[in-house]
């Protein structure tokens, strides 16, 4: 029996809902956003449930105060908005704070990328890896599907400090259907390939595993490796893993060349001394407002199935052999 | 601590961070020296609780300072009462030396971050918030300019502090009514701070901030009372108080006055 798809955020707010009733040490604060399972949380927990308004910056510190109290904390609001209204406040009372105090405090983001299509550019986010992992103390996790956002509620309950999930808007198609991913590793291989190898995260891997499928039928194997762990990976495994491929494609829906999931692999392949060339897709640096569902934004700024599989067959060619 | 003791303590304070910023010069004098009054009544007239030997002991009230810059009188308290030693007094801005021009949470005594200003009182209403949901009575007292509070994040606090009745939460302003580049009534001004906390739900008092048994009788009155709303005091303040041409100048938060002159002062005032 195949599992059913959920949203992101339910998956994991069901495993938040389910905690609070043993761990009265949970505290839960919004900014003004909801879900379906957040009723249930308010409803049951109204004493560590609290909603701060419109108020990012508010939030942040709200959840500054309760962890620096010993609360394990989550904060819930869209992803743009909880990244970038208040990145002073997490940089100053969360990254910076959490290096003399013990603090846990989960930013749960929701709306990577283009998940919310039809809302236009200030409620899509192509900058949060960037600004994200510019702050040191913070983990960011990247996940492709709701088995992966529901493993991480217990990575974020073990681990202290501050913390920055990322997740899709939409209901997307179940990846692990079979077995949730190694927390530990951080990525995890989905296929092996001969000379090329996809690293995505988030709703990419769904475009890489497409486009990987679409080669294989004409004969080209390709590796995915899906890395959900932006900052906390196994190194020597990840190294290894990439180390038998002489070309190396990142796949990311967020700004190409502005210091996101390109970047870090760039700078993992320089410094891990690999011989791999790399080909990175992201999203065109540019604002743009035209309205269309996901699948149509996503090829006209180079990210569509089709753009990708074209763009990889080039790479594939220019390759040595 | 009597009144004159609470009065002779204010000055011992006084003459100690003019002597700090002789010797550290990058320590800011004049926003530290309008909050002098406030800081020795909060640690000497029994406001509040603390434990120097367990800067963190959770039976403490928290204390957290939002004006960075301007808590530099702190450090000869905290040296004082046991935090750390008296000879760390003598390295602040020193390399090696945990005592900096702006304190940092690595500091016993200090409990958040407050280089950036606007961040305290946000934070302190978590905190109060947190206490209040696990039953303590600890109460939570902030220190902030008046000058920050320009900052939006304050006021997000501001409402939300009284939404949710946390009467453990005591803000105090040091109005000494003057920000980097001028008199903040120039610049933007608070009008009626007073009117506009107690319209936003808030227990508000007034008080000269460099009376330092007026300040202790308001805090000590105000902690007594539990009404369901946060309680703020503006102090009324001088920035630079008592050094000739930094005292309300508009420019004294950025003004070192000559070493002569402090020389001169901490002779005659000794």
């Amino acid at each position: 029996m195949s599992l059913q798809p959920r949203a992101m955020r339910d998956a994991f707010l069901e495993q938040v809902w389910e905690a609070m009733a043993d761990d009265r040490g949970i505290f839960f604060v919004t900014a003004d956003f909801g879900s379906p399972v957040l009723d249930k949380i308010r409803a049951d927990f109204p004493d560590r449930f609290v909603n701060v308004g419109i108020a990012e910056q508010n939030l942040i510190n709200i959840s500054a105060g309760l962890a620096l109290e010993g609360y394990t904390v989550f904060a819930y609001a869209i992803a743009p908005f909880i990244t970038m209204r208040c990145y002073e406040q997490a940089r100053v009372s969360l990254a910076l704070l959490s290096e003399v105090r013990p603090m846990n405090v989960n930013l749960v983001g929701v709306g990577a990328g283009y998940s919310y299509a039809l809302s236009g550019p200030t409620h899509q986010c192509y900058e949060d890896i960037t600004l994200m992992r510019a702050l040191p103390n913070f983990r960011l996790l990247s996940p492709a599907d709701h088995v992966t956002a529901e493993n991480l509620f217990h990575h974020c309950i073990g681990n202290q400090g501050p913390k920055y999930l990322r997740f899709d808007a939409q209901v997307l198609p179940v990846i692990y259907e079979r077995k949730a991913p190694d927390m530990e590793a951080g990525f995890h291989v989905h296929k092996k390939g001969n000379r090329m190898c996809l690293v995505a995260t988030g709703y990419m891997l769904h475009t890489a595993l497409d486009v990987a499928e679409r080669l294989a039928e004409k004969g080209e194997e390709v590796g995915v490796i899906d890395l959900f762990n932006l900052t906390d990976y196994a190194v020597e495994r990840l190294a290894s893993a990439l180390m038998p491929y002489i070309g190396v494609v990142t796949l990311e829906e967020g700004f190409r060349g502005r210091g996101g999931l390109d970047s870090m692999l760039f700078e993992f392949i320089a410094r891990r001394n690999l011989q791999s060339r790399v080909l990175n897709l992201g999203v065109e640096p540019a604002y743009r407002f035209e309205l269309g569902s996901r699948a149509e934004l996503h090829e006209k700024v180079g990210i569509g199935t089709q753009s990708v599989l074209n763009r990889v067959r080039s790479f594939s060619e220019s390759l040595p052999d | 601590m009597n009144q004159s003791d609470l009065q002779s303590k204010a000055s011992w304070v006084w003459r100690e961070t003019l002597a700090i910023h002789r010797r550290a010069p990058e320590t800011r004098l004049a926003s530290s020296l309008s909050s002098v009054e406030i800081f020795v009544a909060l640690y000497y007239g029994g406001i509040l609780r603390f434990n120097p030997k367990n800067p963190l002991d959770t039976g403490r009230d928290r204390c957290i300072i939002s004006k960075g810059h301007g808590s530099i009188c702190l450090y000869p308290i905290l040296a004082d009462l046991g935090y750390f030693a008296s000879e760390e007094l003598h390295r602040i801005c020193e390399v090696g030396s945990f005592l900096g021009g702006i304190p940092d949470p690595i500091i016993p005594g200090y409990e958040t971050v407050n280089g950036s200003l606007g961040h305290g009182l946000g934070v302190a209403t978590g905190v109060a918030l947190a206490l209040k949901s696990k039953g303590s009575d600890k109460g939570v007292f902030v220190v902030a300019g008046d000058g920050e509070l320009h900052e939006g994040a304050c006021w997000e606090a501001i409402m939300f502090a009284s939404q949710h009745r946390l009467d453990n939460l005591h803000l105090i302003v040091d109005n000494n009514r003057i920000s980097m580049l001028g008199y903040t009534d120039e610049i933007v001004s608070h009008g009626d701070l007073n009117g506009r906390l107690t319209a936003f739900g808030w227990n508000c008092g007034e008080v000269d901030g460099h009376d330092v048994s007026a300040v202790q009788a308001v805090l000590a009155r105000q902690k007594k009372t539990a009404t369901g709303k946060p309680k703020a005091l503006i102090a009324r303040t001088l920035k630079g108080r008592g050094v000739p041409g930094l005292e309300n100048a508009p420019l004294s938060h950025i003004i070192n006055p000559k070493p002569e002159l402090i020389d001169a002062l901490l002779e005659t005032k000794s």
